[in-house]
């Protein structure tokens, strides 16, 4: 594919200046990882050249294999190697139960309501399996990049919702990597078209992988891709196709009994292998015979389309809600993009390209788009300075609700609301001296509460007793960049903080996160004091290098001489306390200088506010006009 | 600290019903480019703070701008007016309510006429255009007319969303 060039070829780029960052796709099938490197966004390959890491994890006694070595013994030791964990991240143990004829594991819950999977080593987690490969792709960055990574930009689907997401964040703190941001995937896909085309206008981003369809639109203009709308399914991708070919399979050999684990196994490779073929043959012959199930036979692309039209028809459905949504007309889109594995297939390719009216652009390798995308993101977030002014603006995907009296969900965010969000909702107490109130929160898009996805239920405490019906209690829902959500109440009469409780649904414990970074060997072995100096001078590094180029920037154009002094020698100041070995003495400047700083930082912002709207340089705004404000 | 600005402020706008849609839009871009969480990846946590809560301001501003209702709604907030929950209407107005309400539900009712609910939609769609003409004349005159209309105008927006949740249904999205 071709190579993204995000930098003049011949721009000196300092190395000792540069951060190390990367893009993760991490996906149902396989994993990549990207990064920025003299200008250009690339995947990275192992030692063999391999750029696709196959998400599969194996469990064995004498140790964990992630990749191509683990898939080749997905058949033979179906229990223990885990395919496809994305479809089990931020499920609960209920969800997971549905999948049970889909996925061949043995489950039991875990503390917070979350599955474990039992292995030959252990009960693990879909969230540590998602660690392992994870913590496999950053090894081979940091290889390659000869360096730890300073950060990464993890892919999700742009229809992940919470539980979700937050099981992705958790995933990587296990695997022991900062993350800079969440990325939804069709934006990342988005940007690599955008910088691949230079294109202006409206594009549709239609992504279906191996577990995951999303949808989105949307709009690039002067460097901002601002995303109209998203839809999708978080539980539509290729191995669904996979899935009814391997049912039409045992429905003609006549096989009546249930599946065992790796016959199971063995019928969905095999039914993959027989998808890719009639992507290039009007037909396939079959052979297959393992454990009782027996077949020989052909299936051509006429019948296979007919085994996936409902699928492929579900997938144009949320097509035209995510037009109507974004309020455009379909005519409007300039261009639609395929990304992901499954777009390859050629009733896809007609029904996409007859919904839109137009071909869709495959120019880009619909595997490696998604991780270039967040490669060119990670660049921009971990602080390498570059000339391009993209900006990305995302939606919230599902909108978020409240369960309200009668089993009924309230929206109070409505999906497709950009973000970071914030929305604020009044209660009251019904009982006199009521002085607790739990809040309920869902995702989704219907009525009933039972139809919608918990989230997590909010406990506040604290609320002053009064009269029932006299308290005013303001919640405060915030969504972040990531999409995730986080809750502040504040009874308004008395002005009294409420405490907030957070019991997320599906999450990990916070006792579970913690024994599993005890239990993870790097961090047994280090020793924690030095880990501790570590992280602080990384962060009091940061803040000195940020606070610096701030001074330099705008110091002379929005501070008082001895203001700007001030700061300068308080930088310098916590300089010399990083040389020391004291952690906590570090940690404590650092937090002291920010807030020093803090003024400045609101005086920064106020600045860029007003350029925006009149186009003026920082520097030509009268210090005078700006002291007037204090 | 600019939090106290409105609205318009905020996009350099002028307080007026009527909005330059292209002007909104470039500035909010232009805005969100200085703004936005992102830009400060690796600044200072107050820095970051800062953004959150200014790109919140932003898209919260933006959202409300760029929509008839909310921008009523919003205009009539900036003069002290708050709405009511409950407002009481006049009975003509009323008697319009019932009706186009049962227009609704005998189309849906009905073989779900694809084609008369379209022509209910446009017909829905003028009413909203001829009340939001009638609002903005009426706040120059009159605060409490204006305010009257912004009712009308909540009450044919609701009307026009239910109208769009049966078209969804009867084309099964």
């Amino acid at each position: 594919m071709a190579l993204l060039q995000i930098t003049e070829p011949g721009q000196a780029v300092d190395p000792h200046q540069r951060k190390r960052a990367a893009g993760i796709d991490l996906g149902t099938t396989n994993s990549l990882i990207a990064s920025v490197r003299a200008g250009v966004a690339e995947t990275l390959a192992d030692e063999q050249g391999r750029h696709m890491l196959p998400s599969v994890v194996r469990y064995t006694s004498s140790g964990i294999i992630v990749g191509d070595e683990a898939l080749t013994e997905a058949v033979n030791d179906s229990m223990n190697t885990i395919v496809s964990v994305k479809r089990l991240m931020g499920r609960g143990i209920k969800d997971v139960a549905t999948l049970g004829d889909q996925l061949p594991y043995r489950f039991s819950a875990s503390e917070g309501g979350m599955p474990r999977i039992e292995t030959v080593s252990g009960n693990v987690t879909p969230v540590e399996v998602s660690a392992e490969i994870l913590r496999t792709l950053v090894d081979r960055a940091s290889a390659t990049l000869a360096g730890d990574l300073d950060g990464i930009v993890i892919t999700v689907p742009a229809y992940f919702d919470d539980a979700q997401r937050q099981a992705t964040k958790d995933a990587a703190q296990l695997a022991g990597v900062n993350v800079l941001r969440l990325l939804n995937e069709p934006t990342a896909a988005a940007i690599a078209y955008g910088l691949d085309s230079g294109n202006e206008g409206v594009v549709a981003i239609y992504d279906l992988g191996g577990g995951t369809f999303d949808i989105s639109l949307l709009r690039l203009r002067k460097g901002v891709f601002e995303v109209l709308a998203t839809g999708g399914d978080s539980a539509l991708g290729g191995d669904d196709f996979d899935r009814a070919i391997a049912a039409w399979i045992v429905e003609q050999s006549g096989y009546a009994k249930p599946l065992a684990s790796e016959q199971l196994r063995g019928l969905l490779m095999a039914s993959r292998s027989i998808k890719e073929s009639l992507t290039d043959n009007a037909k396939v012959d079959i052979d297959f015979d393992r454990d009782g199930v027996r077949f020989k036979g052909t299936l051509d692309r006429a019948t296979f389309d007919d085994l996936v039209a409902p699928l492929v028809d579900a997938s144009i459905k949320a097509c035209l809600r995510a037009v109507r949504d974004a309020g455009i007309e379909l005519g409007e889109i300039h261009n639609v993009v395929l990304v992901g594995g499954s777009t390859r297939v050629p009733q896809v390719i007609d029904k996409v390209a007859e919904y839109f009216g137009k071909t869709p652009l495959n120019n880009m390798d619909p595997d490696k788009v998604v991780a270039v995308g967040a490669a060119v993101q990670a660049n921009v977030l971990v602080g390498n300075k570059h000339d391009d002014e993209m900006l990305l603006l995302d939606v919230l995907p599902l909108s978020l609700g409240l369960e309200t009296v009668g089993g009924l969900a309230e929206k109070v965010i409505s999906r497709n609301t950009a973000i970071p969000a914030v929305r604020a909702q009044e209660f009251t107490t019904y009982k006199d001296g009521q002085t607790a109130m739990l809040i309920h929160v869902l995702q989704g898009e219907r009525e009933l509460v039972t139809d919608c996805r918990s989230l997590a239920r909010f406990e506040l405490t604290g609320i002053p007793p009064m009269v029932a019906g006299a308290a005013k209690i303001e919640v405060m829902f915030n969504v972040d960049a990531d999409g995730l959500l986080s809750v502040s109440a504040r009874e308004t009469s008395t002005g009294t903080q409420a405490g907030v409780e957070v019991k997320p649904s599906y999450g990990l414990t916070d006792g579970e996160i913690t024994a599993m970074l005890q239990a993870s060997f790097e961090h047994a072995t280090e020793d924690a004091n030095w880990r501790s100096l570590l992280e602080a001078r990384v962060e009091s590094g940061r803040v000195i290098e940020a606070l610096g180029n701030a001074l330099a920037e705008d110091g002379a154009a929005l501070l008082m001489e001895s203001d700007s002094q001030a700061l300068q020698q308080a930088i310098e100041e916590l300089g010399r306390v990083s040389e020391g070995e004291d952690h906590l003495a570090i940690s404590e400047g650092t937090e002291l200088l920010g807030r020093a700083s803090e003024e400045f930082a609101s005086l920064r912002m106020d600045a860029a506010v007003r350029k925006a709207l009149a186009g003026k340089n920082i520097a030509e705004v009268d210090i005078a006009e700006v002291d007037k404000e204090i | 600290m600019d939090f106290n600005k409105n609205y318009f402020e905020i996009f350099g706008l002028p307080v007026d019903y009527a909005v330059d849609q292209d002007l909104l839009d470039d500035r909010f871009l232009d805005l969100q480019k200085q703004v936005h969480p992102d830009r400060f990846a690796a600044g200072t946590d107050q820095e970051k703070r800062l953004a959150m809560q200014w790109a919140t301001l932003v898209n919260t501003a933006n959202e409300t701008l760029r929509a008839p209702l909310p921008r009523a709604i919003y205009i009539l907030g900036l003069r002290g007016v708050e709405l009511e929950h409950n407002p009481t209407l006049p009975p003509a107005f009323l008697m319009d309510q019932i009706d186009l309400r049962e227009q609704l539900e005998s189309i849906e009712e009905g073989e779900g006429n694809l084609e008369e609910l379209d022509s209910f939609r446009q017909k829905m769609q003028q009413a909203i255009n001829e009340v939001q003409a009638k609002f903005k004349a009426a706040l120059d005159e009159d605060t409490d007319k204006a305010e009257r209309l912004v009712y009308e105008l909540q009450f044919l927006s609701k009307l026009m969303v239910s109208a769009n949740r049966l078209e969804e249904k009867l084309l099964d999205y």
